[in-house]
Order: C-alpha cells, then structure tokens, then sequence
C-alpha cells in the first residue's frame, strides 16, 4: 500500500488552496478529483466575485480556477493530481479507498485534508425526479463548461444568489427565463443580481413554488401556486407553466458522508447548510491528523474556500513537520482575511452557524 | 442545441467524437461529457429508477446523485456527467442495478 504525507480529498478552490501552500512549505500532496478536471465550482463561473482583492474580487469565477490550478502546477514534483478518480471509502487508521475506472486502490496518509464542498438540495414536489429537472449548477455546467443549452425556455426556483445569477447566466446563453419561483416572501439574493434580472423583464414571483412536475418521460409543464406564511399551498391559486426545463437552487449542503465513515463529531448546523463537522480552530476534525476546509464545513463562498484552504494547508505542513518560513505571519493573515470575509450583514449567517458548531450559545 | 454567441465566453470549433448511444451511431464533440453530448443531441433520459422504470436524467453534474449512470463499454453505473466523451464509446441505457462481471 503507497503511503503518503498529506492527501487532499477534493480539487476546488479549497483543496487547490491547501495543497499549493503545503508545497510552499516543503510538504508533498496527492490531490484526488472525482471530475475530470480540477477547478470545483468554480469553473463554470462566469461572473466577478466580490470579497477583497486577495480574494481575487473582481476576478470572473473561471479565472480565479485557473490562477489556482497555475499556482498548483507551479510546483509539479511537491503536488500531484488524479483526476476520475473517487475517494470512495475513509478509515480511522487514514487509509483511503479510491475508485478509478474500475480499479480499487488503498492508499495510507498521515494527514488528510478533506475538501469536497456541497451538493445542490433537492426540493420535494410531485414527479420532481422527471428528466429536465436540475440543479441550477449543474445546468450552469452544462452551459458554460459545455456550451450545451438546457433548452430553449426554463423556470428557476430558488431567488438566492445562485438562482439569480445562473437565471443571468442563462439569459446570456440565449435561453428565456420564464419566472423565478420565490417560497420566502421576499428575494433571498442580493439586489444588484435581482435588479439586472428585472431590467431584462424577467418576473420574479414571490410567496410562489413548484406544486407539481408533468410529462412522459421528460418535463413537459409545471403546476405553480401561491404559499401562505407557514409556506402551505393556498388552494386556488394554482397555475399552469408550459415549459420543458426547471432548475432548483435551494441552497447547497455539505458532502460529508467520508466523514461519517470515520465517525467524525457532526453537529446539524442549519445556517451552515445542514450537518457539518465538529472542528477545532485549527480546522481538525475530532479524529486526529483528518482536517477539513471549504464548503463541506459549512456552505459560504470560494472567497473563504481559498483562505480555510491555505490555513488547513498551512497547519497540516506544520503538525507533519514542514513549518512554512512564514508561518506566524501567515496564520495571522489567514485568520483576520476569514475575520474580514465573515463581518458584514451577508456574513451573518455564517458567524452564527459557527457560533453555534463551537457550542458558544449566543447564537440566536 | 451548442451554444452560438456568448457574451463572455468563446467556443471555438471541436473536433467531432463518434461514438454510439443504444448502438446508434451519434456525435459529439472534443470537451463533451457523455452526458453533455446526449443533452446536445436532445436524448434527456439517461437512465430509469431500478424498481418504477421512472425516467431519470442528470441533476447535480458533479458526479454525486448517480441520476446519470449509463452502461459505458460495458461497465455499468458510469457517471457520465464526469466523464469525458472517447471516440468510439458505446453508450448504453441501463436497465438494472448493473451487473458484476468478469474482464476476459
Ligand atoms: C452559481 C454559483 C455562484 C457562486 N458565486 C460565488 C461568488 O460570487 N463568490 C464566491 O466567493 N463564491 C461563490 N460561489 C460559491 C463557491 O463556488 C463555492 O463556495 C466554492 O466552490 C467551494 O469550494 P470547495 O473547494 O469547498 O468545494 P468545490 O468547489 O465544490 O470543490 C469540491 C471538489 O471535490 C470533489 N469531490 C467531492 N467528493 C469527492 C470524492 N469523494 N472524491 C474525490 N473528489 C471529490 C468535487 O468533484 C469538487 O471538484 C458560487 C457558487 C455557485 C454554484
Ligand atoms: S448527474 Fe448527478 S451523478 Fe451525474
């Protein structure tokens, strides 16, 4: 069985992060991707990032992807990527099963980092598992990685950031946005997104969601109605939407299943997108020399993806015995950049979810 | 249906990949996914429920919701929206859980 100093589960924004400053550090990394390329999220982003320069604010979503994989590439006999391949199982003596094609190998590592961020959520309604039904980023893969077209017309549920920005995006691909179905009474996403939307005419239906899904074998139409404020269908209000492509973008949560596997502390967080791991402040989880960063410790953005990346990164190098020459000034720098990242009204959610993962019960 | 004109982004011109979907010969091109290039050619149910037979097609395109399993050169549960698209692929619907076999 090969051993390893440090393996990386997850090739986003996170993991790309952490291997590049463990490589700065001296350490070795296997970085390991399910996709056939690395990049996570955000290859297929198109639009500018907020958040601060070293952040890459500013900076389109498929740029920032390829800064991070050059940083990584910088360094090709310290960091090693296998793309298609899974990490399918996780054991409490850190060894690793990995899928690849229809191999089955076991790997040792004396640290781990996991990094393998969220899923998108489904939502439950009648026929909801008809074809032509997606989650909004994977029809954002589809189109901006593939330059395929979910169809000609869609419906988004969801009016959170990601809603409205892939309904953009999907107006720049050529496709006509029909409506964006809202269950909050209010928009869930910042204005500057939802106003660009309004301005192209495209409706924005609050109080609204998806009733039921029709078709054979393929979406055909959707049953709309209006929700009362405990979110139950108001009888009466249903209508009907002629339209054969639906995307669902209901919030994202944490794939931590590996972390189960080693029957890591996990606490159910809703403001952190549902059950996350229990961690210290150095990002370890409770089973020693197994860390985690990014999305799949809590869903916030590629902006504190990127810096809890380069902390964890900075800490495994350390604990394995290649303290980075700048480490004190680093730590320092990654801690205040994830301060900064988290103050504000949009940071709220996260500071409580962390708040309460910590047991500091303040939290509501 | 390939996207024509995009404000931010370029496609440029691929080179066509033939490969075959329920033995019929389809293309698509360098790039696909295979379940991208079925997508293109209009074919959205990719795969049935194992008990129902509902019709099932991709959701998350990262590998992780299994809605997209085909049978590809003979292996079955393939994520086809994480593989890239080969020449001369065989593409097949499956119609069970997938069986373990033997290579010869
Ligand atoms: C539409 C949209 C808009 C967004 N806008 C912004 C924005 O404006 N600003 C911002 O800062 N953020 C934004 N985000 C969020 C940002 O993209 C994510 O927070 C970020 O990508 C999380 O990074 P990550 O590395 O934790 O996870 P991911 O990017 O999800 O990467 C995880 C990787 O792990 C791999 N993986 C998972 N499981 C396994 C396994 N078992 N074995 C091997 N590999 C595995 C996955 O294939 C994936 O490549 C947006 C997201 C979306 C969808
Ligand atoms: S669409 Fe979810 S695994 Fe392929």
């Amino acid at each position: 069985m090969r051993e390893l100093d440090l393996v990386i589960i997850g090739g986003g924004p996170a993991g790309l992060s952490a291997a590049k400053i463990a490589a700065e550090s001296g350490l070795n990394s296997l970085i390991i991707e399910r996709d056939y390329k690395v990049g996570g999220q955000l290859v297929k982003q198109t639009h500018m990032f907020f958040g601060s320069e070293k952040q890459y604010a500013k900076t389109r979503g498929i740029d920032i992807a390829k800064i991070l994989v050059n940083d990584v590439l910088a360094y090709p006999d310290k960091v090693e990527i296998m793309t298609e391949t899974t990490v399918v199982g996780l054991y409490k003596d850190n060894v690793l099963t990995l899928l690849q094609k229809e191999k089955y190998i076991k790997i040792k590592a004396k640290a781990i980092i996991i990094a393998t961020g969220a899923s998108e959520k489904f939502l439950a309604f009648e026929n909801n598992d008809l074809p032509g039904i997606y989650g909004a980023g994977a029809v954002q893969t589809l189109m901006n990685v593939h330059g395929v077209l979910p169809s000609e017309e869609v419906v988004m549920v969801g009016s959170g950031n990601i809603g409205l920005i892939v309904s953009y995006q999907l107006i720049q691909a050529g496709v006509k946005v029909k409506a964006v179905l809202e269950a909050a009474p209010t928009i869930g996403g910042y204005k500057v997104h939802a106003s660009k939307l309004k301005r192209l005419g495209v409706d924005i239906l609050t109080s609204t969601s998806v009733k039921r899904a029709e078709g054979k074998d393929t979406l055909e139409k959707i049953i709309i109605a209006k929700l009362d404020k405990n979110w139950d269908y108001i009888p009466g209000t249903e209508e009907e939407i002629i339209v054969d492509a639906l995307c669902i973008s209901v919030g994202l949560s944490p794939l931590t299943s590996l972390l189960s596997m080693v029957e890591a502390d996990m606490k159910f967080v809703n403001y952190l997108g549902g059950l996350v791991p229990v961690i210290n402040h150095q990002h370890e989880t409770s089973i020693k020399n197994i860390f985690v960063a990014g999305d799949v410790c809590g869903v916030e953005e590629a902006s504190s993806a990127i810096v809890e990346g380069y902390f964890s990164g900075l800490i495994v190098a350390e604990r394995l015995g290649y303290k980075h020459p700048n480490h004190e000034e680093l730590y320092q720098d990654f801690e205040a950049q994830l301060e900064n990242l988290r103050s504000g009204p949009f940071g709220e959610k996260t500071r409580l979810g962390l708040k309460e993962l910590r047991g500091e019960n303040n939290a509501e | 249906m390939r996207i024509k004109n995009h404000p931010i982004l370029e496609f440029k011109k691929q080179s066509t990949i033939n490969f075959t979907f329920d033995g019929k010969s389809v293309e698509g091109v360098s790039g696909d996914t295979i379940a991208s290039a079925l997508h293109n050619l209009g074919i959205r149910k990719l795969s049935h429920s194992i008990k129902d037979k509902r019709a099932r097609g991709f959701y998350c395109a990262i590998g992780n919701c299994a809605s997209c399993n085909m049978i590809v050169d003979g292996v079955p549960n393939v994520r086809t929206c994480v593989v890239l698209l080969e020449e001369g692929m065989a593409v097949e619907t499956q119609e069970n859980k997938g069986v373990l076999y033997e290579r010869t």
